[in-house]
């Protein structure tokens, strides 16, 4: 078996997973847990697919799906922040909005196939010389635009998380909303733009899934990765740089199903399939145990705030 | 600020379900829009699906086949929302259940048919429970999230069920497609008036729980620790055991549902056999206020909203997606109207005031 | 001193629901001063201060800075005028370190470098003479790190008010001596500097100008310079007021309840109370007074078995109770009532009605799994009567209720279960006079039954005269005992604010 290609695959499958991954856990560190993730995803993997058919354009493709996705968290943010709505029931409204909203957009869509444009451009783009490196350049970077753009996201969205004011403040409003409004920054204006923010990023992986991965357009095409990605949260403990790795692993448990023969393992796919949550829970588990303020789910996570609650 | 956001004390009930009310016409307002596009009458279409839940005895039977599941698992997470601990795990509650019930229902048909649909619907209540034991253990010991926890475990039964779907459990004489073996006639439950018992189950259920929650004492220790544990720890309760007892009680019934759908509904064990109930109930649960005889009823009428869904898609050949999106227009504007039922907007007077006296 | 106002406060009111925490308020502050803000316990100083930080909006009246009237919609517009508020109960982020906690919310470059923010900080924090260590994370710090770190915060904001929210109560005497060395600092530097506070000494040592507040409302504002700490109290607790409640007199004089040395830890390891001994005789009542949080829910929580005791015990008819938990109290037969401070969030269940209410503490005693609601639904009418409980039915949610019925459903469900003890905390707060001597008459007539009362208060009127002893706290520790009948106002007031009175006339030895 040729593992670099295994390997290779992994992070293709793993791409619209980490966009996922990043959009839910930027959400998280705005204080909000949004379940829509699957919703969204949805609503930018239709939304990409529909703009691809019509412009052929791959770049208002991906804007589409941003958009689209974006959308989902607006409707997310006016009813948790604006309105103080329940997060988890709104986000699972979210998924069923998302749903419907996908199999509506995409009842004409069924069958088709990704403009030829898209595809030469989302197709196999050699990075120079890294591509060379053995073994990890095969894995790594021979990929498309797409994946690149996964790195660059994740990396990004590392760097503004801990390095920036802006991010820093985010987490602030995360954390203790409270003590963030006390030190004058505007809790609504954050969380409304990282909630955006979000769902444009979880629209992205959509587009990857219509766009690049499969890439026809298909009844419920995300096939329970939003959740995955709520557990890659989770798993990866809030940090968009072990988010790649999260992502890959996962996408890499996801493919292997079929593989697993060739290695000669008595191991059930489907067993194989559970191991992504298990892992989840462990490393919950292990967190709440270990008492430990780092790595911890942001203080915030699920209660709206209310400057004058008393 | 304009405005003033205040907390509402003077509310009645009466006018809380006004405003749900309008709620859910602004929601059929909007999602007029999205028919409207598709080229279809609005008015057609809710009459339509109307007539699909209630227009024929087959209709009517299918609506309440399809609330039967939501009451059931509705009756079970609101024992957990009570105690304000967020059990979403209901849809692998009751995977689990009807794992445990499909257990005896393959391996022992030979038991008589009372006895083992007794058996089938206790294995399944408690393993149901006991998938649920598992998170709400971790969040007494040690305070893990139980929301994130109870999402998880619900895809660890989907995927188990998929295993024995296509692994073990596969019935041989299936051609080699994917299925497990129908259950023996001893296995599944008996109908009533045209529909399977389980709607007796449903009614006896929110009977016993509307008892349960009011007329006992253990559900009067539940309502106290979900209104404040510092109450009930002054009041001289165990809070932990009342926790893990009840979450026990709240997974059982889920797992009741999984029992349900397998031996009457699918007639085996299969991955279709929760058709998303599980996450519909929590919807439904919150919507109904946690109040059993109001879950009947919100259960009933997601029930429509399906069943007439699947009927407007043979009706008018518009897609059943569409009846998501009312549903998912319903909620955004349910859970929205609860912003104006628990605070008022109050209008910044002395800004007026100002605004009059500098604005000539 | 320039006389110039700097700030401006107006007719400030603000409500709570249907509390009233501030009315009509008035302040000036004026450049290069230290203003006190005296006042007891739910006067309405930190609704105030809260207001002049832009986190609550006020329903009605306006903010001068400068000279020109200033709304704020948010803390932002506040911090932007230089308003610099040290909150009692921190606002800082646990996972972040010190200097991330600093310049969260400030406007600067995009991004944070590492090491020229730390040096800034150091240099103001060793210009103002504070030591912290920039990259030390929240969580592993004490109580006066954290402190440091909001000081330094507002300070690195070049904040010109400053108002600091009973900043002394978790600091060291060094520390406090710090303190008082920024405010001074701050105060040449032309800055305006609030402190709220109820430690008499300090208000004398650092304040300029005080503004007394009683009840919401502004009772005066004195220089220092005229005034003296008796004045001050005076002004605080309010002329003596012939309340004429009659005090019962018992024969009783056997003990009930000995508490020897009673020491408990809050959550932060800290003494909240220290070494607390004292004795309570059946047919007594004993009054405890002390400013907020000097330990008295933790006192009334010890004894009621939910809060855990780190040292000494606590011997109900000479049996100790301590590590004992609530239901092994009650199942003990031991016949205590708390009846706690907070009424709505740990005495009663807000959104249930009165049966369910009064059921609470005796259910366990019904046999079986049904409770059975039906005495007690007879119990409820009989309450409603014997105390005059307005309610529009025993099945109406407790929180709808005035607070006057509030109590009164609370002390009556304790009254009709017999005790002999009987602890109650602030039973008469926010309720109006007419209530509040329906409260005073309840208790009356449960001492003439010789049950032993143990009251904590904060109206010094209603301690003196309902009382047969006062035990004062201060800061967890029991500054003394005295004699209600022959006690003065003053002289509670004093040994409030911690002065010891051993040597004077009335008070007993306590040890």
């Amino acid at each position: 078996m040729d593992f670099a290609l295994l390997f290779a695959y992994a992070v293709h499958a793993g791409t619209p997973l980490l966009f996922a991954t990043l959009g839910e856990m930027v959400t998280e560190k705005s204080g909000n847990l949004n379940l829509g993730v699957e919703g969204m995803m949805l609503m930018g993997a239709v939304m990409g697919f529909q703009v691809g058919i019509a412009t052929s354009n791959p770049l208002l493709a991906v804007v589409g799906a941003a958009a689209a996705g974006a959308l989902g968290g607006l409707i997310f943010a006016f009813l948790t922040v604006t309105l103080r709505a329940n997060q988890v029931v709104s986000g699972l409204a979210l998924t069923i909005f998302g749903t419907g909203f996908a199999g509506f957009f995409g009842q004409k869509l069924t069958g088709k196939i990704v403009p030829g444009p898209i595809t030469t451009f989302f197709g196999e783009a050699k990075v120079p010389l890294l591509s060379d490196i053995p073994f990890v350049g095969k894995i790594l970077f021979a990929q498309n635009l797409f994946v690149y753009f996964g790195y660059v996201a994740a990396i990004a969205l590392g760097v503004y998380l801990f390095h920036t004011r802006k991010g820093l403040n985010l987490r602030a409003v995360g954390e203790n909303p409270a003590a963030a409004d006390a030190s004058g920054i505007n809790i609504s204006l954050y969380k409304y733009t990282h909630i955006l923010l979000g769902g444009a990023l979880c629209g992205l992986g959509g587009a990857y899934l219509s766009l690049v991965y499969v890439p026809t357009w298909k009844e419920n095409i995300t096939a329970g990765r939003g959740w995955i990605a709520v557990a890659l949260v989770i798993f990866t403990t809030w940090s968009p740089y072990r988010a790649i790795i999260g992502s890959y692993l996962f996408g890499c448990l996801d493919i292997i199903g079929f593989r697993i023969q060739d290695l000669k393992i008595k191991v059930s796919p489907y067993i194989i399939d559970m191991l992504p949550y298990i892992v989840t829970i462990v490393v919950l588990v292990f967190i709440s145990m270990r008492k430990s303020k780092e790595n911890a789910p942001p203080k915030g996570l699920g209660n709206p705030y209310f400057r004058e609650d008393r | 600020m304009l405005f003033r956001i205040i907390k509402r004390t003077d509310l009645t009930g009466t006018q809380a379900v006004m405003f749900r009310t309008a709620a859910v016409f602004l929601a059929l307002l909007t999602s007029s829009v999205f028919i409207i596009i598709l080229g279809n009458n609005p008015f057609e279409v809710y009459a339509s699906m109307l007539e699909g839940s209630f227009g024929s005895v087959y209709g009517i039977k299918e609506t309440i086949i399809k609330t039967i599941p939501l009451v059931i698992t509705s009756l079970g997470i609101a024992v957990a929302f009570k105690m304000k601990f967020w059990n979403i795990g209901a849809e692998g509650q009751i995977f689990m259940g009807a794992f445990a019930a499909s257990y005896f229902a393959l391996n022992h048909a030979d038991i008589p048919r009372p006895a083992l649909l007794v058996i089938m619907a206790a294995a399944g209540f408690l393993v149901g429970g006991l998938w649920a034991l598992i998170p709400a253990i971790f969040k007494a010991q040690f305070g893990t999230n139980e929301t994130l926890f109870t999402l998880m475990m619900n895809y660890i039964a989907l995927k188990w069920v998929t295993y024995l779907q296509y692994g073990p459990w596969k019935d041989p004489g299936a051609n080699g497609f994917p299925k497990i073996a129908n259950f023996h006639d001893n296995a599944i439950l008996p109908k009533v008036f045209g529909v399977h018992i389980g709607w007796i189950i449903a009614i006896v259920l929110i009977v016993i729980m509307y008892v349960f929650i009011h007329h006992t004492k253990r559900g009067f220790e539940i309502s106290v620790i979900g209104e404040s544990e510092n109450t009930a720890r002054y009041a001289g309760m165990n809070v932990k055991k009342i926790i893990i007892t009840s979450i026990l009680i709240s997974g059982g019934i889920c797992g009741l549902t999984g029992m349900i759908q397998a031996s009457a509904v699918n007639n085996t064990l299969a991955v279709e056999v929760t058709g998303g109930v599980g996450y519909m109930a929590i919807i439904t649960t919150w919507l109904a206020q946690l109040s059993a005889p109001v879950i009947l009823l919100v259960s009933f009428l997601f029930a429509v909203l399906v069943q007439g869904g699947a009927y407007i898609q043979t009706a008018f050949q518009i897609p059943q997606s569409v009846a998501s999106i009312i549903q998912g227009m319903i909620l955004f504007f349910v859970l929205g109207s609860e912003f104006f039922i628990q605070y008022k907007l109050i209008l910044n007077k002395s800004i007026l005031k100002k605004e009059a006296k500098g604005g000539i | 001193m320039n006389k110039q106002a700097f700030i401006q406060i107006k007719d400030i009111t603000k409500t709570f629901g249907s509390v009233v925490a501030n009315k009509d308020i008035s302040l000036t502050v004026y450049k290069g001063e230290i203003h006190a803000l005296l006042g007891e316990n739910g006067s309405g100083k930190s609704t105030l201060m809260n207001v002049l930080s832009g986190i609550y909006s006020p329903d009605s009246g306006s903010i001068f800075i400068d000279g020109k009237e200033v709304r704020f919609s948010s803390p932002k517009d506040s911090i932007e005028l230089g308003i610099g508020m040290i909150h009692q109960h921190f606002k800082l982020v646990d996972v972040f370190t010190a200097k991330e906690n600093i310049i969260a919310g400030q406007s600067g470059s995009f991004f944070v470098g590492s090491k020229k923010l730390s040096k800034q900080i150091k240099q103001i924090s060793e210009k103002f003479g504070l030591d912290i260590d920039p990259d030390k994370k929240i969580y592993n710090m004490s109580v006066g790190e954290k402190q440091t770190v909001e000081i330094l915060k507002v300070l690195y904001r070049g904040a010109n008010i400053l108002i600091l929210d009973e900043p002394t109560a978790v600091l060291t005497p060094l520390e406090v001596e710090k303190l008082f060395k920024i405010m001074k600092n701050m105060k040449e530097a032309g800055c305006a500097v609030i402190i709220i506070t109820h430690k008499m000494h300090e208000v004398m040592e650092i304040s300029d100008r005080i503004t007394v507040l009683r009840k919401g409302e502004t009772i005066g504002t004195v220089d220092k310079k005229d005034t003296t700490p008796k004045q001050l109290t005076e002004m605080m607790v309010g002329r003596h007021i012939d309340l004429s409640i009659k005090r019962v007199e018992t024969t009783g004089k056997e003990p009930i309840l000995k508490v020897q040395n009673l020491t408990v830890l809050d959550e932060e390891k800290v003494k909240a109370l220290n070494d607390v001994s004292f004795e309570l005789s059946k047919g007594e009542i004993l009054g405890v007074a002390g400013v907020a949080g000097s330990g008295q829910k933790e006192l009334c929580e010890a004894i009621a078995g939910l809060y855990p005791v780190a040292d000494g015990n606590i011997l109900y008819e000479g049996e100790d109770i301590v590590g004992k938990n609530p239901r092994e109290i009650i199942k003990k037969g031991i016949s205590m009532s708390f009846i706690p401070e907070d009424r709505l969030g740990m005495g009663l269940v807000a959104s249930m009605d009165m049966v369910d209410n009064l059921i609470l503490k005796d259910y366990q005693n019904q046999k079986g799994l049904l409770i059975d609601r039906a005495p007690v639904k007879q119990k409820a009418e009989m309450l409603i009567k014997k105390l005059d409980i307005r309610t529009p039915g025993i099945h109406h949610p407790v929180k709808q209720l005035s607070g006057g019925n509030i109590q009164k459903v609370l002390l009556g469900r304790e009254i009709e279960s017999n005790p002999h003890l009987l602890i109650t905390a602030y039973p008469v707060r926010g309720l109006d006079i007419g209530a509040s001597y329906t409260i005073y008459d309840l208790l009356n007539e449960q001492k003439a039954k010789d049950v032993a009362i143990l009251y904590i208060g904060e109206d010094l009127d209603v301690l003196l005269e309902l009382c047969d002893r006062i035990m004062v706290l201060c800061d967890g520790k029991l500054i003394g005992i005295v004699d209600a009948k022959t006690a003065t106002k003053e002289q509670l007031g004093l040994m409030m604010a911690g002065e010891e009175m051993e040597q004077e006339k009335g008070v007993e030895s306590v040890v």
